[in-house]
């Protein structure tokens, strides 16, 4: 059974009030193991397929029934946005930053062939900050990235992605053309 | 039990020209109502009921959609003397029109009311802006949304983003070919008087305007607007006693979902949209394909939203997008204008209902541009489509609307000319 005695996480990231509420037992597990920068997922009892976002359910049987499962945080871009004009106020000076989608590498081209693991986050540096225009501008699809986590209080942290410095990288990953 | 997705082509008939639209009404477009979205949603009901040549006690169903951020049909009805036998105010956004035009029908069929009349009202530049900044920025981040707007993804555009690139990846589709469709609608709204931006632009213009978030410039994207617009739907049978020409609902979708409608990325191509779903159900409602009809509603919130539907609804080949909305195609004077009002992009956005107010017309053949109105008190159509000219389709008998809310979700309208 799912444990009742969460406490709503509240904090301030670049301006943005943060909530996790007491109730949200799903969200509650995935973040803290975030924060203690081991990433997880729902992986179903019945089906053996891995999910995200977090859900109540199998997106695929159904099924009610998982565990929380070690995911390993490595892949390649698969689309992404670069905003240059953030909409949230404390963003600005971070402009432009890049949203990225994530295929990870476990369950790729599962259960179907355009079905992948998408994970979100930002490009950030290695300690989880977000990017410089440097390395925003050496990004694009293809791209091998890396997750690293952004602490945002005790059991908080985002999970982001950096450019995987130890991997093959494309030639010249696909950008959108300047 | 078959499975859903094997469509049964007897079906879809059943309603088929049973039912119409007979009244459309809207508010002016503008940046500062000075007003509130209850004040404009009854004026923009009580012009559709005028244009219908209906009184209160013929309109007896009502159907509102919003963000929470807008009026209830209590009020609005209550301000028209309207006494209601059904009403609903659903949450949604963008392809909520066509749904609920679809509802209507449904709630009609029922014997639960007899007209229905449908609204949206919204301050989208006064109140509650609809690209997320003000008041929606400062909301705290809860729940399905920590995976998302906490990285500043938030806006419809941001959101949309990734499915536009990778279509530019999976496509070589080009930002000078999907500018295209400002260009086009642009020149629509020049043709607009009620159009809040009805300057000609070219593809320099929107190329060059500034970077909003790529592959978005800033003349990709639709004007906040403060606007309320209203549709009114009724059976064909009580259509003939309404003042207008009948715009006939042929067949209507909406609203259909990708796979994982949590979160569409999940299954891909991300380069398809909801279209691809809906596609095959509405053409076998309405009877007629994409190569029947005359004039598309393609929903403009950016000028990738209306290339991607136009695709996936079977209007060109897949990946054929970027040349469909270049080669002249979707202007006015080619072979299947879209937006001839000039949409979102430049006529002011309405999360959708003004798409199919501007069809509706054209439908009716009297779309409210310059031409003088003649003795009968029809407007007289030159068909001269340039600046500040006609906007009406020469003989419109078929059309159809796209609505979008997300890559993920959306709807769409076959309509046709009614005797």
């Amino acid at each position: 059974m799912s444990k009742l005695t969460n406490e709503t996480i509240v904090a301030d990231y670049l301006g943005m009030t943060l909530q996790v509420d007491s109730l949200d037992n799903e969200n509650q597990a995935y973040f803290a193991h975030c924060a203690a920068h081991n990433f997880h997922l729902q992986k179903c009892d019945d089906c053996g397929l891995i999910r995200y976002p977090v859900g109540t359910a199998c997106a695929w049987c159904a099924s009610g029934n998982f565990t929380w499962t070690p995911v390993e945080g490595k892949g390649a871009v698969h689309s992404y946005t670069e905003v240059a004009h953030a909409i949230q106020p404390a963003f600005k000076p971070y402009v432009p930053y890049m949203v990225l989608v994530v295929d990870l590498d476990t369950q790729k081209g599962a259960p179907t062939e355009h079905e992948a693991l998408r994970v979100f986050g930002n490009l950030v540096t290695p300690d989880g900050v977000l990017a410089p225009p440097e390395a925003v501008a050496s990004v694009g699809i293809g791209s091998r990235v890396r997750m690293v986590f952004t602490d945002i209080t005790d059991g908080l942290a985002m999970p982001q992605w950096t450019i995987d410095e130890d991997a093959e990288q494309p030639g010249s990953p696909w950008r959108y053309p300047e | 039990m078959a499975q859903i997705d094997q469509l049964d082509p007897e079906l879809g008939a059943s309603l088929r020209e049973k039912y119409a639209i007979v009244g459309v009404g809207e508010t002016e477009y503008v940046r500062g109502s000075g007003t509130t979205t209850r004040a404009m949603a009854v004026r923009a009901v009580r012009n559709a009921m005028a244009d219908a040549g209906l009184e209160p006690g013929q309109v007896d169903g009502m159907l509102s959609y919003s963000g929470m951020d807008s009026t209830l049909s209590t009020f609005v009805s209550s301000d028209l003397g309207i006494r209601l036998n059904f009403y609903m105010d659903v949450l949604g956004g963008g392809s909520s029109t066509e749904a609920l035009i679809g509802i209507a029908m449904g709630v009609i069929e029922a014997g639960m009311c007899e007209t229905v009349a449908i609204f949206r009202s919204m301050n989208g530049h006064s109140q509650t802006r609809v690209g997320g900044t003000g008041a929606r920025a400062v909301a705290p981040v809860v729940s399905e949304f920590l995976h998302q707007r906490s990285y500043g993804w938030q806006s419809p555009g941001q959101l949309f983003a990734p499915s536009f690139l990778r279509h530019m990846y999976d496509y070589g589709t080009t930002p000078e070919q999907v500018a295209h469709v400002k260009v086009a609608h642009s020149h629509h709204a020049s043709n607009n008087p009620k159009a809040l931006y009805n300057n000609r632009v070219t593809v320099d213009d929107v190329v060059g305007s500034r970077m909003i978030c790529k592959p978005l410039h800033l003349l990709d994207c639709c004007v906040e607007t403060d606007n309320a617009t209203a549709i009114i739907v009724t059976s064909a049978a009580r259509a003939k006693d309404c003042r207008q020409v009948p715009a006939l609902i042929r067949g209507v979708v909406g609203r259909v979902s990708k796979p994982r409608a949590d979160l569409h990325y999940e299954t891909g191509p991300i380069s398809t949209v909801a279209g691809h779903y809906a596609a095959p159900r509405l053409w076998r409602n309405a009877d007629v394909g994409p190569e029947d009809i005359d004039v598309t509603g393609s929903y403009d919130a950016f000028t990738f939203t209306t290339m991607l539907q136009l695709e996936d609804y079977g209007f060109c080949k897949k990946g054929e997008g970027g040349d469909y909305v270049s080669n002249g195609t979707i202007f006015l004077g080619g072979k299947r204008p879209n937006n001839t009002s000039g949409g979102h992009l430049c006529e002011g956005y309405t999360h959708g209902v003004s798409m199919v107010v501007e069809n509706v017309r054209q439908l009716r053949h009297e779309a409210d541009d310059s031409c003088p109105i003649g003795p009968d008190g029809k407007r007289q159509h030159t068909y001269d489509y340039s600046e500040g000219g006609c906007r009406q389709v020469k003989d419109a008998e078929l059309s159809a609307n796209l609505g979008w809310a997300t890559p993920g979700t959306g709807s769409a309208l076959v309509m046709r000319r009614g005797a």
